[in-house]
Formats: structure tokens, C-alpha cells, sequence
């Protein structure tokens, strides 16, 4: 059973559409969304939710303002300006320390338990769905990306599946780290921009930073040719392996606008290079 | 006048819009607080003048003073201490910096010794005062390094705030105590989920807010029916253009391409004005 | 003396978890009498640092040695603080790994095997 996760360190690059694909192209596998901040792959895959769950993480001062005596230690030791003028804790910027409870000389702050998101478990055309949603302004300790990781894991492993595709988030902090830790592979797409490709140097640094192996996607290549082959020529410089290279096509919005995966939607350029670039990926992880 | 050009989807193009915002006004700041992935000086190309490091206070233990007696690992909420044959280990990046097991340690044998997990880069160019943050490689929070590039931000002139995509801890940190929200989106089902999650954001934190869809007339017209219904203005539409997408991919700004659109995003500068004007004298929004 | 196998299960049985911090149980052993226990494993669920509890708690029952298919970096400092030996890259049931270990056919380990944040184990 083989990890795969699509990353980008830019946001837009295509990382959903892509992952979109590979579940069309994919036998016996299990998906999973872990931009669990903007979810977007359920989009695609039209998933039948079969079981949610509530996701609790981390705790936020309450202050009971009965006990409450308004001395303003809470206040003074706060780093995180979370409380307010009437000692009552700001939820948002609350980051869970307890140190206003531990100090509150009436015991009037109390630690409560987060409800920060939800996860879900769906059944989708392509197989199952491993899927998230964090709540508004909660912190995204990768914790979630880490829960749906898990189960997208044990439902392949329960089930002898083949693949797990993971669909991952822009970035490179935590949530990232959390869907790249132990995968076979991450697949880095790349749009043919000066943005693009300096995004993508980054988080590449975070993958050989976790001894992750890594391979490219060159996305709407043709935008821009003179950045594409600066990729390729950057990519091998490295020994990094570029799988392929999509053309933009108007029809992949369309399909995204009709909720199917491009390769549903037509038989184009785009369908038959990431057909390809999927097979050649089943090859060099079949070892 | 604060204003925070946000998106709950990325690549919508929040950059686009912020750095040819400042392109085509005057007495400007121009801050990206997007520190894990910062792109906006690819496209203003300033001359950077100056490089300060960001720290974050992490306990040290003086190994002599302690006596294990485990206090600092029981107020740690973040599983950042350990202790093991009476000697006390630290985890920094698990560490939030709270000051709670500095405080509480009966032996005065921690003391807080400044961490770096970030840099800022100060620049100009063009008219333009530029700052971004970048988190460093490896490193897990970005909200210590956002806050250290807000420190900065000069009320005298117009700041223009890149944020990070998402709905998450840096997106709110970036955008608190800004004046105006322009929300950058895109007319397809990606670019409208996410920019319903945007707009939770925006009003969780109540503060008044508009929409500018980018690459308009490639997607489909539910984004426009979803302002609509909520009453959320749409400020300014950035057709779909292969010229405009080639300008961006080689970190060209559209303003000194195509010199026409200056009076568009100086209009919708007078737009966020009347808002903001209009919202303070009736109080609330 | 007592060791700790890291395990997917709770009987000697049960497999080596490949996975230090975020394993679901410890299997506690007497090496001299042979006697064992299970130990869950509550600080899978943590949100950061599950390795530095678990080995906490490791260290906080007076285990010489502990068992286990990979550790990180973080965990992996505090057992050494501990002064306990680490044993890592072992498979197969954790009544196999016992008598593996007993009969002096595991190497020590000098450092962490993976990066932090392992948490998910490999396929």
C-alpha cells in the first residue's frame, strides 16, 4: 500500500484537480482531503457521508465572572492579548496556555475543551473519502490533517487497498507537515510562474527536510514556456523527476463547474496527460 | 486607512490585487504577511535595506537551580516539557511561548532565551515601503512572525496587507484590527466554497468587507448570485486574460503592462474609502 | 528487568507498532519472570509532543529498554536522558520481539530513525 500526497506550496496551482484525476485514474484506493482549512476535493467527488465525528482540540479559557474580582492578573501575564477589558477571554485569540487560570487568585477561569471541527468518513464513486472541516479561526495544528490521515490509512489497510491519494494544503507550516510525514511520495505541482516556482522551492526544502521522496507536475505549462523549461532544467538539477507537463485548457474550469474530474468530463490533452503521468507514477512506486 | 486583501481559496490572485493596488496609489505600505510562502516582492522587486531576525521566547533550564521537582512540565499545556532522572527538557517547537513554567518554577531555574523562527525583510521601491516575513524552513507557527511584521505599519500612510489563504490562526492574525477586507475570489465552485468560509471569517472578526472576482467570465455565475443574496459588494471584476495571466507568471505587475487598469484599482480604492467613511459614521455594518 | 514493546494490540500477540508515540498500547515484560501487562497508550491523541509523553511515561516506570519499529527525534532524547535503550526496527509479534531481545539478537539504536511527526507510520 503506497502514500501519495499533491502539494504545491502556492495555493491555485491545480493540487485538487490533479487528485480529482488520479481517483478517476487510480484502482483500489482510498482518498483524502487534508486542506482540511478550504476543503475542496468533496467538490469533485460528490461524496455520500457515512459517518462524522466531532474533532475536540486544545482548550480555551472561560472566565466565570460571578468569581471574577476584576484584579487584572489574568491580564498582566497574558501573551497572547486575549483578554478583555471586562476580564472576559477573547475565544479567537485565547491560544489555551492556562496561565490566566493557574494565576486567578478566585479560580474564576476555567479550561474548557475545543469542538474545533468536524471529519467525516464518505462513500464517493471513486471509493471512500476521508474528509475535514475546521472550525472558523481554529488553530491548524495539523492535528486534524493527522486524524484524517490516520483514517484514510486504516481504511486501506482494513481494506487491502492499493493506494491512499491525499489532497494536500498550500503552504508550509503545520498542516502540511502533518499530510507529508511517512508518504511514498509527494507529488509538487508547479504553475510556470516566478510565484509558482519560488513557492515550490520552499516547500521542497520542507520535504528533504522530512526525508520526503519527492516528484514534480508541471501545470498549465504552456502560460508561460520560458519559466517551464527553467523548472525542468531547476528539477534537474536537483534529481528531481518532473512526471509531466499539462497544458491550461478552459475545459478543466468547465468540469469543475459541472463537479466531475477532467477525466470524466472530455478525452482531451489534459485527461491523456495525466492518464499517463498516473501510469508512470504506478511504475517508478511499484518498487 | 488599514486594508487586507484575503481569500479563502489560493491562487485566486490576493497578490495580483494587493501589489497592483499599491502600484497605483500614493503614501504607501505595502506588508505580506503571507510568511509561509511570500511572493509580493517578486513583483515590486525592492531594494531590500534591512534584515531583523523574529524571536520567540523559549525557556532555558539552569540545570544547577533545578531540582526536578516537575512543576514546568505540569503547567505546560503543550507537551513541551519533559522530565526524566530529575533533568528538565525543553521542546521548543512544540513551545507557544506562554511564560506560564518560567513563572511557576519554585527555583528560579528556567529562564526565557530568544528563539528564531523567522525573518523580516524592509524595503522600498517605487514610492513603496515594503515589508514581508518570512517563517523559516522547518519551523511551525506563523502568527509570531505576521504579528512581528504588523508591528511595523505606519498609521500615516494607506497599508495594504497581503494575507495568507485559508480561514485559519494566521489568516485571523493578519487580518484583526484592519480597517477593510477585500476578498479576492473566482467565479467557480472551488472559488465560491471558499470564499463563503472567507466571508464567516470576516464577520466573525466584524469588520467590514468586499469582493473582487478575479478571472471573471471563466467559471460560472453562482459566485454572483451568492453576493447578491448576501448583500456583499462586488468592488471590481479582473476579466480572464491569457495577456494578463503571462504578465503575472514572469512577476510583471498589470498596472505598467497595461496602464489602463491604474484608474480601475484607484477606483476601487475610493470604493473601500466610501465604505469605511460610511460604516464609521453609522457605527457599525 | 522491564521492557516496553510498542504494540498494536494488547497481548504478546499482538504485532510490534511501527510507531513509538502514536502506537495504541505498550506491552510492559519482566524479562526475569516473565510476566507482562498492557499499557494503553493515551498520548496517541496528543496534539503535539506524543512522543515526549509516551516516553515520559516510559520513564516515569523505571524500564530499562524499549522496543519499537521506529521513534522520532523527540521522544528518542528522552528515553536517552532516561538512560534507557532503545531497540527500533523491529517487526513481528511482540512475543517474537521478546525473545529476540533476550537472546541478544537487536542491536541498540544510535539516534532517531525518522523526522518528527512520523505519527503515521509507513504503509
Amino acid at each position: 500500500m503506497k502514500e501519495i500526497v499533491i502539494i504545491s506550496g502556492k495555493g491555485g496551482t491545480g493540487k485538487t484537480v490533479i487528485a480529482g484525476a488520479f481517483a478517476a485514474l487510480a484502482k483500489d484506493k482510498v482518498l483524502a482531503d487534508c486542506d482540511v482549512d478550504a476543503a475542496d476535493l468533496h467538490l469533485l467527488l460528490d461524496p455520500k457521508i457515512k459517518e462524522s465525528h466531532t474533532f475536540k482540540s486544545g482548550f480555551t479559557a472561560f472566565t466565570h465572572k460571578k468569581y471574577c474580582e476584576g484584579c487584572g492578573t489574568c491580564s498582566m501575564v497574558c501573551r497572547f492579548e486575549a483578554v478583555k477589558e471586562d476580564f472576559s477571554i477573547d475565544p479567537i485569540s485565547c491560544e489555551g496556555c492556562a496561565f490566566c487560570s493557574l494565576v486567578c487568585p478566585k479560580n474564576a477561569i476555567e479550561m474548557r475543551l475545543n469542538t474545533s471541527g468536524e471529519w467525516f468518513i464518505s462513500q464517493t464513486r471513486f471509493g471512500p473519502l476521508v474528509h475535514a472541516k475546521l472550525g472558523i479561526a481554529e488553530e491548524n495544528s495539523g492535528k486534524l490533517v493527522s486524524l484524517v490521515r490516520k483514517k484514510a490509512k486504516e481504511i486501506a489497510e482494513d481494506k487491502s487497498y492499493k493506494w491512499v491519494v491525499i489532497d494536500g494544503s498550500p503552504g508550509i507550516g503545520c498542516p502540511v507537515i502533518a499530510s507529508i510525514a511517512g508518504v511514498d511520495c509527494a507529488v509538487v505541482v508547479i504553475e510556470p510562474t516566478l510565484s509558482g516556482l519560488h513557492d515550490a522551492e520552499r516547500v521542497i526544502d520542507v520535504t528533504r527536510h522530512f526525508n520526503i521522496p519527492v516528484k514534480v507536475i508541471i501545470n498549465k505549462y504552456d502560460l508561460n514556456c520560458d519559466i517551464t523549461e527553467r523548472i525542468e532544467r531547476w528539477s534537474k538539477d536537483r534529481n528531481i523527476q518532473v512526471l509531466g507537463k499539462v497544458v491550461f485548457s478552459k475545459a478543466v474550469v468547465k468540469s469543475v463547474v459541472e463537479g466531475k474530474t477532467i477525466i470524466e468530463y472530455s478525452n482531451n490533452k489534459v485527461a491523456k496527460t495525466l492518464s499517463d503521468i498516473w501510469k508512470l507514477l504506478e511504475r517508478e512506486l511499484a518498487g | 486607512m488599514i486594508i487586507s486583501v484575503a481569500s479563502g481559496k489560493g491562487g485566486t490572485g490576493k497578490t495580483t490585487v494587493a501589489v497592483n493596488l499599491a502600484l497605483s496609489l500614493n503614501n504607501i505600505q505595502l506588508l505580506d504577511c503571507d510568511v509561509e510562502e511570500p511572493n509580493s516582492h517578486i513583483f515590486i522587486k525592492p531594494l531590500f535595506r534591512r534584515r531583523d531576525p523574529v524571536f520567540v521566547p523559549i525557556p532555558v533550564v539552569d540545570q544547577k537551580k533545578c531540582d526536578g521537582c516537575g512543576r514546568c512540565k505540569e503547567v505546560c499545556a503543550y507537551n513541551a516539557i519533559a522530565i526524566t532522572s530529575k533533568k528538565v527538557l525543553i521542546f521548543p517547537e512544540l513551545c507557544h511561548g506562554c511564560g506560564s513554567c518560567t513563572y511557576f518554577c519554585p527555583n528560579d531555574a528556567l529562564r526565557e532565551e530568544n528563539e528564531e523562527v523567522g525573518v523580516l525583510e524592509i524595503g522600498r521601491k517605487d514610492g513603496i515601503e515594503f515589508i514581508h516575513g518570512k517563517l523559516n524552513i522547518g519551523k511551525m507557527a506563523a502568527p509570531p512572525v505576521i504579528r512581528a511584521v504588523k508591528k511595523h505599519i505606519s498609521r500615516e500612510k494607506t497599508v495594504i496587507i497581503d494575507v495568507p489563504p485559508g480561514t485559519s490562526c494566521p489568516v485571523i492574525t493578519a487580518i484583526r484590527d484592519t480597517d477593510f477586507v477585500i476578498l479576492v475570489t473566482e467565479p467557480t465552485p472551488f472559488g465560491l466554497n471558499d470564499l463563503s468560509l472567507a466571508v464567516e471569517v470576516v464577520r466573525k472578526l466584524e469588520i467590514p468587507f468586499g469582493v473582487v472576482i478575479n478571472r471573471s467570465g471563466l467559471g460560472n455565475k453562482e459566485t454572483d448570485k451568492y453576493c447578491q443574496k448576501e448583500d456583499i459588494p462586488i468592488l471590481m471584476r479582473i476579466p480572464f486574460s491569457k495577456k494578463i495571466a503571462e504578465i503575472y507568471s514572469r512577476g510583471g505587475s498589470i498596472v505598467k503592462s497595461l496602464p489602463e487598469y491604474k484608474e480601475k484599482f484607484q477606483i476601487l480604492f475610493k470604493e473601500i474609502e466610501k465604505i469605511v467613511s460610511g460604516s464609521n459614521k453609522a457605527g457599525s455594518n | 528487568m522491564k521492557i516496553a514493546v510498542s504494540s498494536d494490540g494488547a497481548t504478546l500477540e499482538s504485532n510490534v507498532d511501527p510507531r513509538f508515540g502514536r502506537c495504541p498500547y505498550y506491552i510492559i515484560y519482566d524479562t526475569e519472570s516473565d510476566d507482562f501487562k498492557s499499557v494503553e497508550n493515551k498520548s496517541g491523541q496528543a496534539a503535539g509532543g506524543a512522543g515526549i509523553q509516551a516516553a515520559q511515561m516510559i520513564s516515569d516506570m523505571n524500564i530499562k529498554s524499549v522496543i519499537t519499529g521506529n521513534i522520532g527525534p523527540n521522544a528518542f532524547r528522552v528515553l536517552s536522558a532516561a538512560s534507557i535503550g532503545v531497540y527500533s526496527g523491529a517487526t513481528g509479534s511482540v512475543k517474537d520481539s521478546v525473545e529476540k531481545f533476550k537472546k541478544g539478537e537487536y542491536k541498540q539504536t544510535a539516534g532517531p530513525d525518522v523526522g518528527s511527526h512520523f505519527g503515521m507510520g509507513r504503509g
